[in-house]
Parts: C-alpha cells; sequence; structure tokens
C-alpha cells in the first residue's frame, strides 16, 4: 500500500494511473514524475518497493504543488478576481461560467440543480 | 488565442500619455477613457480611471492587483434585475 502526498492510496492499478488520484496530478505530470523515478509505468502499484515508492514521494513533494496546496492556491486566485471586483470575480461571485460561456441553455456545472419556475405558463406554440 | 508576446500589452497610446504625464507632475486626476480594451500597467496604480460601460464613466480606483487586467473588466456593462415576471408572478399569487 503506498501513501503518496496525504491521502492516496489505490492499490492494484498501474501506477501511471494511480498517481492520476492525486489532485493537481494528471497523465502529464504522471508520466514526467515516472520518467525521472525511473519506475515502469505499467508496474502495479501493489508491487512498488519501499524505495520507488520513497523517491515518487520525493520528486512530487520537489517539484509539484498537489493536493490541499494545489487547491488554496487556486481558492487563493478566485478570491483575488472577487476581491479586485472585475467581471470574472463578479461571475465567480453569481456562481456563473467566468469565461464568456453561454448562459440561456446548458451551464449546469456551475448554476447547479435546475431550479424550474413555478407557475410558468406554457407559452402556445406559434406557427 | 492570446496576444503575440512580440507586440507587447496594447494600451491606448494618449491614455498612456495622459498618465505618464500625470505621474511626472505627481498629480491624481480622474481621467476619462472610453479604452476598455487597454491593458492596466504598473504605473496606472493609484490612479482612478472613468471607464465607459457605454452608457456612462464608471470611475475605478486601480490597484496593485489589477495590474494586468483590462480597464473593461471593471466597468461592467450589463445590469441584471432579475427575470421578468418573476416578481410580478409572486404578487399575484400571494393576493
Amino acid at each position: 500500500m503506498a501513501r503518496i502526498a496525504g491521502v492516496d492510496l489505490p492499490k492494484n492499478k498501474k501506477v501511471f494511473f494511480g498517481l492520476q488520484y492525486i489532485f493537481g496530478v494528471g497523465p502529464q505530470i504522471a508520466k514526467s514524475i515516472l520518467e525521472k523515478a525511473k519506475v515502469d509505468p505499467d508496474k502495479k502499484i501493489s508491487s512498488l518497493t519501499e524505495e520507488e515508492v520513497a523517491e515518487i514521494r520525493s520528486i512530487i513533494q520537489a517539484d509539484y504543488k498537489v493536493e490541499g496546496a494545489l487547491r488554496s492556491e487556486v481558492q487563493q486566485n478566485i478570491k483575488r478576481l472577487m476581491d479586485v471586483g472585475c467581471y470574472r470575480g463578479l461571475r465567480h461571485r453569481r456562481g456563473l461560467p467566468a469565461n464568456g460561456q453561454r448562459t440561456r441553455t446548458n451551464s449546469r456545472t456551475r448554476k447547479g440543480k435546475r431550479k424550474t419556475v413555478a407557475g410558468k405558463k406554457k407559452t402556445p406554440t406559434k406557427k | 488565442m492570446p496576444r503575440s508576446v512580440k507586440k507587447g500589452p496594447f494600451i491606448h497610446y494618449k491614455l498612456m500619455q495622459r498618465i505618464t504625464q500625470l505621474n511626472q507632475q505627481n498629480q491624481k486626476k480622474i481621467i476619462k477613457t472610453w479604452s476598455r480594451s487597454s491593458t492596466i500597467f504598473p504605473e496606472f496604480v493609484g490612479h482612478t480611471i472613468a471607464v465607459h460601460n457605454g452608457n456612462k464613466m464608471i470611475p475605478v480606483y486601480i490597484t496593485e492587483n489589477m495590474v494586468g487586467h483590462k480597464l473593461g473588466e471593471f466597468a461592467p456593462t450589463r445590469i441584471f434585475r432579475g427575470h421578468p415576471g418573476t416578481k410580478a408572478e409572486k404578487a399575484s399569487k400571494s393576493k
């Protein structure tokens, strides 16, 4: 069982994919970590040796911002936008998409579950 | 696609002239501008700039955090006043 950067321990997966369970590690970073650590990406996590785990751990600690630190950085960036009072900040405050996407339809990720407006009459279909 | 780095950030040249002028004279005056697409430079910090939003001038006080944004980002062009009918319908239901 490998525990890297906090609370991550996916067993019986290949290392390349297992590493991506860490917030802030995707395919690209996972690849470069494994290259640096000289670990075979196809190896299963359960079969990693202690040294390999330690190596991966030290590389992540040295070169990458992951998990809590990364999350707080993202939060800080958003907070800066809101404090400064720019358009993107205003959109974050309202919980709407910030990069100019349409809001007439979709954008449910930001807006959350549909809120049906009660009592809205059905408009008669025009010819 | 972002702007080519070679060109450097965009700023309306007259606005830059005004700012450098004021900085040399150590003055602070409200500068009116219609140039919403101008980037905020470090030289702007501390000035108040009235940015046009299509209707009126919105005074924007420039702080350090704003450097690198565009002036227009601080002068919203639309006002959202709620969806039509929502209030009226609530009122009619309560009757």
